[in-house]
């Protein structure tokens, strides 16, 4: 394996594993559900993305390779769904907004 | 001059290390967590970082069969977080709905045994049914 794709799986290693950090960090600190899970769906899904784009360069056989970029196509495709739905589930059940929250388009009006 | 072998050693010692604080802060929050979606939120993220801990290990240790399970754990973590969106949808009532529920229904049983106390010795059910 070159130098070159060794550091850049380093390189993945450290800035992924920061996303996930980041996006622990903000589902510890926001104030209610909907902002926690602005936070953990794109950053945590982005942190496990660049780690599993890590093992695909560092791996030596097409099927390794091959494998983690399928699951990092599964994990993008799937991420939203769920996040989009548990958020619909929540605003539809009646879980309210943080009361520093500016704006809330599905209000009902009436 | 540090060798390239020795930067990867630690990136991948420092990737761990960041992972497992990760891992435990998403656990103090599901632990906390004041209501159930959040708890969700927190299993989902909590199985985003254990893909990411496959694929550091797979990396470290060279068992790249691991990769399949995390695939597969992927599947079982959407699966999760659909089937408990489903269920909060199906429950219909948050967690301040329960307590309102639950304070109007002992301040209902209150005033009847009060009443029934009142009365003198009346048919004073206890209606356990209100929960």
């Amino acid at each position: 394996m070159t130098e070159i794709a060794m550091l850049a799986s380093a390189a993945l290693l450290v800035i992924g594993s920061f996303f996930a950090l980041v996006a622990s960090v903000g589902l510890l600190r926001l104030p209610d559900l909907y902002t926690r899970m602005h936070a953990a769906s794109k950053a945590g899904t982005m942190g496990s993305c660049l780690l599993l784009i890590a093992l695909a360069i560092h791996a030596d056989d097409i099927g390794t390779m091959s494998r983690a970029l399928a699951g990092v196509v599964f994990f993008l495709l799937t991420a939203p769904v769920s996040s989009h739905l548990l958020a619909k589930a929540a605003y539809a059940v009646g879980y309210r907004l943080h009361s520093s929250s500016v704006m809330d388009d599905m209000k009902r009006e009436d | 001059m540090i060798s390239v072998a020795a930067i990867f050693d630690s990136a991948v010692t420092l990737a761990l290390g960041i992972l497992s604080l990760s891992f435990l802060v998403t656990i103090y929050r599901i632990v906390k967590g004041p209501t159930l979606p959040d708890r969700i939120l927190g299993l989902d993220m909590l199985v985003a970082i254990a893909i990411g801990f496959i694929a550091v290990i797979g990396i470290k240790t060279g068992y790249t069969l691991y990769v399949d399970v995390a695939i597969a754990l992927g599947l079982v973590g959407f699966l999760a977080t659909v089937a408990f969106a489903r269920f909060v949808l199906s429950r219909g009532k948050t967690e301040d709905d329960i307590i309102t529920e639950a304070r109007e229904a002992a301040a209902a049983a209150r005033r009847e045994a009060k009443a029934a106390s009142r009365s003198g010795a009346g048919t004073t059910t206890g209606r356990p049914d209100n929960d």
